[in-house]
């Protein structure tokens, strides 16, 4: 079991009146399942992945992560407990630490969960040699491309063994070689079983998921599978 | 890695941010050690003076000021060496010692020194022979015992230390200072040269804390012709037999010799123990400016650290960090300032003490060990304090605002 969403609703004050940013959003994902959420600027789609990401509380209805709700009776800690121990966000702009060495980048989250350094180093320097920077340890991000910059993120996604992969917009910033090379790694990293939460408003990218969900104006207007 | 590598790495690439704050906070932190330093050796210099040399009186010119007891000679205006006889001669009871002094300076190999002529008691017990010898006995009352021989005994150097006075010294004799035998490296039995005249070491006196270490003390009559301004003297230490009787002496010393000034020792320490009080002052002020500025200093930083790595901390938060960890980066931060700072703070503002100590209040200084803990200790909790704040706001951040923000 992955996710469960139930009449979920997000609603923002702005300047004094609310805007729904989700309305009403049901839907399960499957543990494995590879899904891209599409739709116009302003849909609600990363608010949804924030959501599902425990970083932000829904006003109304319930969000529950293999059979546990992530948002009742549970404090920020504890929901940041559920994601080190379980998912790894890609972002569109990256965020790495531009004082950071690439090596260590990756090293953050494991130095977040408390992993000892060697295992820490083994597994930072074989992820970054997985993504084809095996000879870019010592490098700081300025020092990095920009397809470069989200690999070193991509391996500090994995860098917990997360079950879930939560990416947003994570070709964005990408020139369309750099982007189908990194959407190649997401599809990879699905294919070992993990699950793949993606947010894109670009149709190749939503081609590479077996899922594809299309949210206008906060609410789920289709769901198709692939294949 | 551990996440305190993370505030390592912040510091030495924001190396300039970094140093600035620890020198706002080293140089508030060595103010308050420094000025408490040189206030805490003043403090004991004083007990010292007062417990050692409670029944001396100073005789000055009158336009003189007298702000420190062993300096007090080191002044432009002279008087006739006349009055000493006639302090001797008056039959005044209870008077100990007498040491007329003339000051100098002087230059020996390039290093500056003051050449301080004194009478030895023997010349003055002969013209006090011919007033009686009253001068020297005991008053009505006092309680001091003058031991007879008891500066032969102690060996001309430590006698001069402790009585102020020297029994014999012959015209091509000297006696050296702490400071100036080790500066010359001359022992006793050497020799000096001094202003083309050769002088025989017949001394070394011991380190004394004053400005007497810095000086070489040769006969009054020898300095009088150095300084060819005739039979004058700068300054006349009378020792009182003890110290209730000193202030009555003062008055007979006031009657005998109203064209100069007269005061006890008590009179130039008061001036020395309100400096102190100054100074205890300035220290609580200075801490309380430290509180205050350093402080508000550091929280400013702190805050615009925050601000400045929002996108950090929202990815660390992203990432699995809890609000704990989050704020712990930054409390280590405000640690690690804060104890660079105490230390840093200790070191700057003890050195600070050890040298210009001597220069504003004329005495030796040595650093204080339990300020280190407390400069240390101190500034850390001022630190600490001063980052909370802004270390909790970096906790409560909503990283998906920062993310929207993007």
């Amino acid at each position: 079991m992955g996710f469960a969403l139930t009449d979920v609703h997000k609603n923002y004050r702005r300047r004094g009146s609310s805007v729904a940013a989700l309305d009403g959003v049901s839907l399960s994902i499957a543990a494995g399942e590879f899904v891209a959420v599409v739709g116009p600027s302003g849909c609600g789609k990363s608010t949804l992945l924030q959501i599902v990401g425990g970083l932000l509380a829904p006003s109304s209805g319930s969000v529950s992560f293999r059979g546990d709700d992530l948002y009742a009776r549970r404090s920020a800690d504890d929901r940041a407990a559920v994601r080190r121990a379980n998912m790894g966000f890609v972002f569109q702009t990256f965020n790495l630490v531009p004082y950071l060495s690439a090596m260590e980048n990756v090293q953050l989250p494991m130095a977040i969960t408390g992993l000892t350094e060697a295992v820490q180093s083994e597994r930072a320097s074989a992820l970054l040699t997985r993504m084809g920077l095996g000879d870019r340890l010592d490098h700081r991000p300025g020092e990095l491309s920009i397809g470069q910059q989200q690999r070193v993120a991509l391996a500090r996604t994995l860098a917990n063994e997360p079950t879930v992969i939560l990416a947003d917009e994570p070709t964005g910033n990408l020139d369309p070689e750099t982007g189908s090379a990194i959407l190649d790694m997401l599809a990879s990293i699905h294919s070992e079983g993990r699950t793949v939460v993606m947010v894109t408003h670009d149709p190749q990218a939503a081609r590479r998921a077996k899922r594809t969900l299309r949210l206008d104006r906060g609410r789920i207007m289709s769901d198709e599978r692939v294949g | 890695m551990k996440l305190r590598h993370l505030v390592w790495r912040e510091l030495s690439v924001r190396r300039g941010q970094f140093i600035t704050g620890l020198i706002a906070v080293l140089l508030g932190v060595a103010a308050v050690v420094a000025i408490h330093t040189v206030s805490i050796h003043s403090e004991k210099a004083v007990e010292r003076e007062l417990a050692a040399l409670g029944a001396n009186i100073l005789i000055l010119p009158k336009a003189v000021g007298a702000q420190n007891y062993y300096s007090a000679d080191l002044n432009e205006k002279v008087m006739p060496e006349d009055y000493v006889a006639r302090i001797a001669m008056s039959g005044l009871q209870g008077v100990q010692n007498l040491s007329p002094k003339l000051s100098l300076p002087a230059d020996i190999a390039g290093t500056k020194f003051t050449v301080t002529g004194i009478l030895p008691k023997s010349e003055f017990q002969a013209k006090a022979a011919w007033g009686g010898l009253a001068i020297f006995s005991k008053r009505k009352g006092c309680v001091a015992v003058n031991l007879p021989g008891e500066v032969a005994a102690e060996g001309k150097a430590r006698g001069l230390a402790r009585t102020r006075v020297i029994q014999d010294l012959a015209l091509d004799e000297a006696l050296l200072g702490a400071d100036v035998a080790q500066g010359l490296a001359v022992t006793a039995n050497g020799q000096i040269e001094l202003r083309g005249r050769s002088f025989r070491v017949v001394g070394v006196l011991p380190t004394t804390g004053t400005i007497d270490d810095t000086r070489i003390f040769v006969h009054l009559h020898t300095v009088q012709e150095m300084a060819g301004a005739g039979a004058v003297i700068n300054a006349i230490e009378v020792v009182g037999c003890c110290k209730d009787g000193a202030t009555s002496l003062v008055d007979e010393l006031n009657a005998l010799l109203p064209e100069a000034k007269v005061v006890t020792i008590g009179q130039v320490i008061a001036t020395q123990v309100s400096t102190n009080k100054l100074m205890s002052r300035l220290t609580w002020t200075f801490l309380a400016i430290i509180v205050v500025v350093g402080g508000a200093g550091i929280a400013n930083a702190m805050y615009a650290n925050v601000a400045e790595r929002r996108r950090e901390i929202a990815t660390l938060m992203a990432l699995g960090a809890s609000r704990w960890q989050v704020s712990w980066i930054f409390l280590l931060k405000a640690l690690i300032i804060g104890l660079a700072g105490g230390f840093g703070g200790y070191i700057v503002g003890t050195m600070a003490a050890i040298l210009v100590g001597p220069q504003i209040a004329g005495m030796t200084v040595l650093p204080i060990a339990w300020l280190i803990p407390a400069a240390a200790f101190g500034t850390t909790v001022i630190s600490l304090l001063a980052a909370w704040p802004p270390a909790r706001r970096a906790g409560g951040i909503d990283p998906t605002l920062v993310f929207q923000e993007a």
